[in-house]
């Protein structure tokens, strides 16, 4: 059965990315013709605080929480973080969590983990690849696209082991 | 997917989009003063160059500059959370005795959860208490859409109106239409002194008036589609209100809805019929018992309301299902990290020397509030803006000789903290006022203020000197020192300063770590 609405929670710690990751799903979702809506707090999150996103996209999408047990897809950037998540996967969800340490393996900046984890959740996600590089471009400025389109390509041609 | 659309979409937050409908509506003026979480309409505002936008001192003066130009005939708005009202409540009382010229907005994003703030008062209850109407969206596009209806509404009962967010609408994003500006003339400025001079004789008149506009609001209140009766399977209905009708939407996409988007005054007709065309009804809202204490008073027999557990911090959608069963709110604690002050932040200097010298710390709202958790906890009160100042006169009321110091940050202090140092010198306090001054406002995020001499666009402006300011006002010393790494010199300073029987002010400054990222 074709999925309704897709639910991806991103989380972490601040000052890893985890709006931008977000902000670049919810782009290209919108940009594929989807509704969407992203929620997240970030009033402390430059401090280093817990920081946690929320992305859902679909033909209609009313919360913009995820409830636990519904999230589709979990990308945490951060080990330390995994266990607080962890609930919000559902039964049969697909848990990025074995690929952060490849991730982090295939990026030259740290900075670019954000784009390296999105680019995998794109290798599962039915958005096309041209509303992708559109959200690429939306996202990040002129100056670091490349960098990023590099990542999210490599990490998107990858496969799971 | 992939449905061709010819309407031009944006991925905004509420606040963005708040913003953008704003200005579509063909808005002039906009003040505010920065707090976490409705910080970035005025951001976000500041980019359209056609705007007059301000960061003010603070939320009193960004509303009589807001107000001020709304009387002088420019549509304009003032934002602000939801413990910035409270600094602004004074002209807003009486403001809507005199009602507008061109429409004026208010706009308050509460905060449940208080995922950033020291309280969660819910502003709906202003409503009642200052008269005026609240339209209260659901979701960032509606947030864009109701407030051009608000300027539309504020015009034609001549009143400012409240638009009511919170942190989960203020911060979340949706694809939102967006369309072209609509430019408003501007209204003539008349000398109309019975409306806007409110001395006892005309505020009288005014406020029969004003009763009797809220009758007009409450008609309208029935009438208009921002209370949307959804009627589907009549098994069950929800009257609701801002975000709790997205998760009921999300949960049961079956059931009956009253929405109520205009809130304020209620639709006393409407809300009967619905409730006799359902079979169950429940009345589910975040916070306060707003809405369920005015179906009480209506007498609705069948109404269920949240048990009391349920009025403090967000509902979500998971808790939904318990609270409709009637439990309790079980809260399961799922511990993130918490926030700390930044490797780098010059207050760990600061704090350190306060820490040793064992002192008794009044401060109050900033970055600096994180000086009470570990390793430092050399904070020891934190109640509102300015407040250290102005504790520390308090405190040394009941202890004379107590080791007592306030802190306060220079954003802080331009804020609501001068005021107190004026008192403190007026009334012969005694004590150490430490100004924190990273010059920005830190905590929401870096904004400038009057004494980094630049504007909300980053345009130069007369700085304000805070040593000056500090020493006309009477200061018996006033040191300007750099903690970062100068802790020694530091201590040695509060040390002699601490002897001296004297109100003396010692500004730490050193820029925010952030500032240079």
């Amino acid at each position: 059965m074709k999925q309704t609405v897709y639910n991806v929670t991103f989380g972490g710690v601040g000052g890893q990315g985890i709006i931008k990751a977000s902000e670049l799903l919810g782009w290209a979702a919108l940009y594929d013709g989807y509704h969407v809506k992203k929620s997240e707090v970030h009033g402390m999150s430059q401090r280093g605080g817990s920081v946690e996103s929320h992305v859902r996209f679909g033909k209609r999408v009313f919360s913009p929480l995820i409830g636990e047990g519904q999230a589709d897809f979990l990308l945490c950037f951060h080990a330390d973080e995994h266990p607080r998540l962890k609930p919000f996967l559902r039964k049969g969800g697909v848990d990025l969590a074995p690929f952060l340490a490849r991730a982090q393996e295939m990026i030259d900046n740290p900075r670019c983990l954000n784009t390296a984890l999105v680019g995998r959740l794109a290798a599962y996600l039915p958005i096309r690849e041209a509303s992708w590089q559109k959200a690429l471009e939306t996202v990040f400025p002129p100056k670091i696209l490349d960098v990023n389109r590099e990542v999210f390509a490599k990490a998107k041609a990858l496969r799971d082991k | 997917m992939a449905k061709k659309s010819t309407v031009k979409k944006s991925f905004l937050s509420g606040n963005e989009a708040l913003a953008r409908g704003a200005w579509e509506a063909g808005l002039k003026v906009a003040c505010a003063y920065p707090g976490t979480p409705s910080t970035e309409i005025l951001e976000a505002l500041a980019l359209f160059p056609e705007l007059d936008v301000q960061w003010s001192v603070n939320e009193k003066v960004a509303y009589e500059v807001a107000y001020g130009a709304a009387v002088g005939g420019v549509r304009s708005l003032f934002a602000c959370k939801h413990v910035g009202l409270n600094v602004a409540m004074d002209p807003l009382m009486t403001s809507v005795y005199a009602g507008v010229n061109a429409g004026f907005v208010i706009v308050v994003c509460d905060d449940p959860l208080m995922h950033s703030s020291q309280n969660e008062q819910d502003t709906r209850w202003v409503g009642i208490y200052g008269k005026l109407p609240i339209l209260e969206p659901s979701s960032p596009a509606e947030a864009g859409a109701y407030v051009a209806e608000a300027f539309g509404l504020s015009e034609r009962f001549d009143t400012p109106v409240i638009v009511r967010m919170t942190t989960r609408i203020s911060h979340s994003k949706e694809d939102v239409a967006v369309g072209p500006r609509k430019e408003q003339a501007a209204k003539k400025l008349e000398k109309d002194m019975r409306k806007y001079v409110m001395v006892p004789g005309n505020a009288r008149a005014r406020h029969e008036i004003l009763e009797k506009r809220l009758d007009k609001l409450r008609a309208f209140s029935e009438k208009t589609r921002l209370n949307k009766m959804e009627l589907k399977n009549t098994a069950v209905g929800f009257l609701t209100d801002s975000v709790t009708y997205q998760y009921l939407k999300e949960l049961y996409p079956d059931a009956s809805f009253l929405k109520l988007g205009f809130l304020y005054p209620f639709c006393d007709e409407k809300i009967k019929t619905f409730a006799a065309r359902v079979k169950k009804l429940y009345v589910l809202e975040e916070l306060d018992p707003f809405i369920e204490n005015h179906v009480r008073m209506l007498g609705i027999k069948k109404a269920k309301f949240k048990h009391p557990s349920y009025r403090t911090g967000e509902l979500e959608p998971g808790l939904i299902g318990p609270l409709l069963a009637g439990q309790p709110k079980k809260i399961k604690p799922r511990p993130g990290r918490a926030p700390r002050l930044c490797a780098g932040c010059p207050h760990w200097s600061a704090f350190s020397v306060l820490k040793k010298l064992d002192l008794f710390v009044a401060g109050d709202i900033g970055c600096y509030t994180l000086g009470a958790l570990p390793p430092t906890s050399a904070l020891h009160t934190c109640i509102c803006m300015g407040a250290g100042v102005t504790f520390n006169e308090g405190l040394r009321r009941a202890h004379p000789d107590g080791n007592i110091v306030g802190v306060v940050g220079d954003s802080t202090f331009v804020h609501s903290g001068v005021t107190g140092l004026i008192n403190a010198v007026y009334n012969r306090a005694r004590g150490i006022i430490f100004i924190l001054d990273n010059s920005t406002t830190a905590m929401t995020g870096g904004q400038n203020h009057p004494a980094t001499g630049r504007t909300i666009r980053n345009e130069p402006t007369r700085a304000l000197n805070l040593k000056k300011l500090c020493e006309a006002c009477g200061a018996d010393s006033v040191d300007v020192i750099d903690p970062h790494g100068n802790v020694k010199e530091l201590e040695a300073l509060v040390k002699k300063r601490l002897a001296a029987d004297a109100l003396s002010v010692i500004i730490c400054k050193h820029p925010c770590v952030l500032l240079k990222r």
